[in-house]
Formats: C-alpha cells, structure tokens, sequence
C-alpha cells in the first residue's frame, strides 16, 4: 500500500472519479460488494426426452470454452444454475421465471427447441436478462422477438435451409415434397426452402406435415411414394432423424434424392449406416470441416469427453467463447449491462464452423455449408451461401 | 389415390396397431385385473427398447438380446409389485397414479445414468434386412411384418392363456373376486406379482422388438404410453379381445388420419376415441 499522506484533491478526484463511473453504470461488481461475488449463468436445456442428447453437448461445450479461459468470466468465479426444460413449450415461461425471478441469474443460455425459446424470450426480454440461444433457431428470436439482450450463437431456421432451395434448382429438381415435424422449427426450415425454391421456379408437390416428436412415418412414405417427386426436402432432428431415414430407405425410397438441413444427419449419422447415403445438406457447420479451429476444437472435445463433438457442442463452445470474450470486456462488471451488450455485439467468435460476427439483430452472419454423405461420412463439399445474414424480418427493437 | 394406395396405407395401419397392442395389452392386463393404473407402463417399453440394445451390442445378436431382455423386464416388474404396488392395492388410484408416475422419472433418470442421453439404433439381423417391392418404387421392409407375426401370435397365446388354461381361471377369478380365490387356497399375492411380470414383460417385448425400426432415445415410453391409454379405454378396460381391436382401430385412424386430414393428424386418435366412447361409455368390450 501507498502510505504516502492523501491530499484533499486527491480524495476530491478520486471521488469526482467515482461518481462519474457510478453515473455512467462502470462501477466494478468486485468494489461494489467488497469481495468477487460469483457470476450466475442459468442454463435452460433438455436434459430429458427426444432433445436431452443435445442438451448435454451445448452444456459440455459451453463449460468447456469457459475452461479453456480459465474457468472464470472477467475474472469471476461461476455458478451454474441448471434446470432441465424438457422441450415443453408450456413451461417454458415458469422454467425462464425460475432462472430470472427466482435465481436471479446474471446470464440465460437456452434452449434447444423452439417453441421453447419463444417462450423464454418473452419472460428475459422484459426482464432484460442477456440471454444466449445456443440452439434453437425460431426466426422470431431474432426477429419481431429481437431485443438489445438477446443472441444467438447458432443460427436462425431460415439460415440453415434458404441456401437449399438454390442447391434444390441447380440439382435439377423441379417437383419437390417437403416434410418435417408440425413445430415451429420445421416449419420455418421448409418454409425458407420453400421460397428460395419456388423464387427459382420450383414446385412443391406436397407439404407434409407430422406431429412432434411422433416417429412413427410409414403412413406418410407410401404417399411420398405415390407422388413420385425429384426430391424429398425434410427436417427431423435426432431420433426422428435417425429413424426417418432408416425408414425412408427400408421403404425402397432411396431412388428419390432426400435433401435437407444438416440436423437430418448430424450426430445420428453413425446409427442411420448405408440408409444415409447420399443424403445432401445444408448447415452451418459440418464435423469434417477442415480447419485448425475445427480440429484443436474436435481433438479436445474427444478427450474430454469420451465421444465426437457436433453441431450442438460447437453452438454451446460459442456461446462459453462469447460470455468470455464480453465479460473479460466489462472486466467482469455484470451492471455495465450497455457495455457488456456493445463487447458482444462487436464479438468475433473464432468457431470451430469458422469466423463469425453477429448481425444488426444478434445472429451470427455465417457462412452456410453444403454436404454430402459418402461411405458413412459427411463430406463438405464447398460453401452454399458465403456470410449468409438472416433478414430479421419484424426486428424492430435493435 | 387408387385401391392399391389405399390397401397399403391398410396395411401400415394393422401393422402399426398390432404394435400398439402389445404394449397396450400388458397395461390392460395391469389396469383391468388388478386395478392398477401403471403410468409406469411406457418405461417398460422404454426398458426393453434399451436392455435389446445393449444386450444386441454385448452379445451381437439381436434374437438373443430378445430373448434375455424379456425376462430382464419381468423380472424388473415383478420386484416393482412386490416392492411398491403391493402396499397400494387398498388405497386410491390417485396413490398409485402418484406411485407409478414418481417410477416414470426414476426409470427416466436410471436410463440417463446407464446409457446416457445419445439417440442409439440397435441394427437389424441381415436375414431380415431386406423389403419386398410393393409398387414400382415402394417397398415394404420384411422387418416390419416379422413384427406384426409376433404381435399377432402373442395376441392368440394370450386369449388362450386366459380363455383355456387353469392360470387364466385364477387370474379372472383373482380379479372378479379377491377374497374368494383366496378362501380357495390360492396365492393371490404370488398370482398378482406373476401378472405384473407378464404385463412388464409384454412391454418389454414390444419396445425390444420394435427397437430396430424405432431406434432408441431417451422417453420413448411416454409418447407411447398416452396411447396405450387410448386404446385400453376403447377397447374396454381389462378387455384382451378389446385392446386388440381399439388397437388395431387406433393404428388404422392414426395412418388414415395422417394421409386424409393431415392437418387434423394428431387429433384423428382423439376423435375415434371420443367416437367410441360416445356410442359405448365403457368401451368396445367392458
């Protein structure tokens, strides 16, 4: 300590100083409280049902970029605060409330599907707790949704698919069926698909529609076999995944191309085998990507945790990088809440998928990959739609 | 939309219904026997689903995955009734709702803990793998009828287990009246934990059997269990005969629902439901 005697306009600076900081909301946490009060981060997944697989890989990724920086967000330890959201949008708003009102979080990361994001938004925006999306892709998040303290790390539903629909023309496919689960999220994938497609000329045969997470799909190949279209563009995500493809192919449908987003084979590609072959798709990330970020990325991953990272464990990475990144900005100060939102707006994330920036409404502007799967492995087979930016169409908060 | 359509779309209705009533039967056995609402039911389809696939990677063959989950499942449901159900038999249905609900999350949370939350598909044996040709360009994969065998012979060994033999007499006896068959030197505790088994068993068998073509992911059973419901209310609580035919009715509303009035598709159970019940209050066969 400096034990040199203190002036009165030092004592008079020192508190002009101060008061200017407390004005303008710089007050460090760590001064304010005497000692470093933990950062609580609320997490928001499924960690049960259909989505439970996905949730663990974004908490696994999330805590393991967190970790890589040493485990603390500006120089704050960290308390987890967990709840597990079951992919039920009807409990959504109480599941959100437990994090905002209850725990008094400081960060909400969540979710994975997207009528259950729908619902936590609206509780965190008006709450006004800075809330990260590592997954679900409901277009209204970043949309009439969007608000100041809301981001995404993944992508929006409109992202994944709308390169597709010129993938779709330049194949040569003119008559086209479209399927996924009645839920938001597969119908915001096939309708952006849908109006890239039919922009180009492209004519939907039929657009069938299943309940969510139903898996059981026979009644509806049979109609896809008597329509005979040039492709089949669907999404389900894993189990419906899995077990649609086995089931497209055991039905002898394999002469009919089947396209559509990435999620119809990540993570599940192993069990679908043979049945998968061939199946074209769109996202913004593939496991082969063949980068230095990627692959340090996947090595630790695998030795973390016993098994391959994928798209979701690559979302929840980003979202640890970006609590990182904006936090250490803020040098930890949770009540600078302008300041911390502007260092994540101005966030680069250096991605495993590659480098990425958010757009005007807080999703990434990314590039859009196109693949294929060739004797049991997802091949890239080049880029889509370079630095694809989600319209965010009704955002008018941001 | 030709005969031909309309056949198979017939066929992928029986096929999905026979499926169903193998899991339904077993809960129409538990609820109109004993008088036990199970909501616990699905986990046994869940159990045999998850013993099949691990037993298929340990033992690399899925007939004897089969075979060994169906006692791993009864087994399962016969320490359940002795452990916790037994002490319920005289209490409200609202205690055993409560009871086999509280199993639903522990069976849920067991599976998590064992073998995780990955979505998994258990492969098929190659002599089965393989579809015949329906149509020019449809298939039908010879898995699935293999399936609808089974369900179909275990739908005629039950009606005459129960019909023919002298263990069906005591379990029609044991539940038209307890305190008689009891009276007759008759082990109704025994008889009742043997009945549980059998139901957790035919669970068992279902999820097991179903695992190659439904793959394997974590709540599989509660999706099923709702309709499992379904069908044991419209074919008349305690009734085998009509499980059978609520079952094979659902799988037909289920697959035509789908095709004819796909936007009302989740809700074309439902109605049929509604429909019965409104014209038989207790269902097809009460």
């Amino acid at each position: 300590m400096d034990s040199k005697p203190v002036s009165r306009r030092t004592i008079l600076q020192g508190a002009a100083v101060a008061g200017l900081a407390g004005a303008s909301g710089f007050v460090p946490t760590k001064f304010a409280i005497g000692n470093t009060a933990k950062v609580k981060v609320g997490i928001m997944l499924p960690y049960s049902g259909t989505y439970a697989g996905l949730g663990e890989a974004i908490t696994n990724g999330m805590k393991m970029a967190i970790a890589e920086k040493g485990g603390k967000l500006g120089g704050r330890d960290i308390e987890y605060v967990a709840v597990d959201d079951e992919s039920d949008p009807a409990k959504a708003p109480e599941n959100a409330n437990k994090l905002v009102t209850g725990e008094k979080v400081d960060f909400v990361v969540g979710t994975v599907h997207s009528g259950v994001a729908m619902g936590m938004v609206k509780v965190t925006k008006q709450s006004g707790t800075i809330t990260i999306i590592p997954n679900a892709g409901a277009n209204a998040a970043t949309g009439p949704m969007c608000s100041p303290n809301i981001f995404r790390t993944s992508f929006s539903n409109w992202q994944t698919t709308f390169p597709l629909g010129k993938v779709a023309i330049e194949k040569g496919y003119k008559n086209v069926v479209t399927m996924t689960w009645k839920y938001a999220a597969g119908e915001e994938m096939i309708g952006a698909f849908e109006e890239h497609f039919t922009s180009r000329g492209g004519r939907i045969a039929r657009q069938i529609l299943v309940p969510f997470p139903n898996v059981e799909f026979q009644a509806n190949l049979t109609e896809i076999a008597a329509l005979k279209p040039d492709a089949v563009m669907c999404f389900f995500a894993g189990a419906g995944a899995l077990k649609f493809v086995k089931d497209y192919a055991a039905a002898g449908l394999k002469g009919i191309p089947l396209i559509g987003p990435g999620f119809l084979t990540d993570g599940v590609l192993k069990g679908q085998g043979e049945a998968a072959e061939g199946i074209l798709t769109t996202l913004h990330y593939a496991d082969n990507l063949d980068t230095p970020v990627n692959k340090t990325f996947r090595a630790a991953y695998e030795k973390q945790f016993g098994k391959g990272a994928d798209v979701y464990a690559v979302q929840g990475y980003d979202a640890g990088q970006l609590l990182v990144q904006s936090m250490a900005a803020v040098k930890g100060d949770t009540s600078a809440q302008p300041a911390l939102i502007a260092a994540m707006e101005k966030a680069e994330i250096k991605s495993p998928r590659g480098n990425f920036t958010f757009s005007k409404a807080h999703n990434p502007i990314q590039d859009i990959y196109l693949r294929e799967v060739k004797n049991g492995q997802e091949m890239v087979l080049g880029v889509a739609q370079k630095g694809l930016i989600d319209p965010a169409r009704g955002c008018m908060a941001v | 939309m030709d005969v031909w359509f309309f056949l198979i779309q017939a066929l992928n209705g029986v096929q999905y219904g026979l499926l169903l009533f193998l899991v339904a039967s077993g809960l129409t056995l538990i609820f109109g026997i004993m008088g036990i609402i199970n909501l616990a039911h699905g986990s046994f389809y869940m159990l045999g689903a998850y013993t099949a696939y691990w037993l298929a990677l340990k033992t690399g063959s899925l007939l004897a995955a089969l075979v060994l989950s169906l006692p791993i499942a009864a087994l399962v449901g016969f320490g359940i009734e002795t452990l916790l159900v037994r002490a319920l038999y005289k209490r409200d249905h609202l205690d055993q709702v409560l009871l086999t609900y509280g199993l639903i999350l522990v069976f849920n949370e067991a599976q998590k803990l064992i073998w995780g939350s990955d979505v998994h598909a258990v492969a098929m044996p190659a002599v089965l793998n393989w579809s015949f040709p329906l149509t020019d360009n449809l298939s039908y994969p010879i898995y699935r009828l293999v399936i609808s065998a089974v369900c179909a012979v275990v739908a005629l060994g039950m009606w005459w287990v129960i019909a023919k033999t002298r263990f069906g007499m005591w379990v029609r006896a044991g539940a038209s009246n307890r305190e008689m068959v009891q009276a007759l030197g008759i082990n109704v505790k025994l008889l009742f934990g043997l009945v549980f088994a059998i139901g957790a068993a035919l669970a068992g068998l279902a999820g097991a059997i179903a695992a190659p073509v439904s793959s394997v992911y974590p709540g599989m059973g509660d999706s099923v269990l709702i309709l499992c419901f379904v069908v044991v209310v419209i074919g008349g609580v305690g009734s085998v005969k009509g499980a059978f035919l609520g079952a094979i009715l659902i799988g037909l509303a289920d697959t035509f629902g789908r095709v004819l009035v796909p936007d009302f598709a989740s809700f074309s159970v439902y109605a049929v439901m509604a429909a019965v019940l409104l014209w038989k209050p207790k269902g097809l066969f009460a």
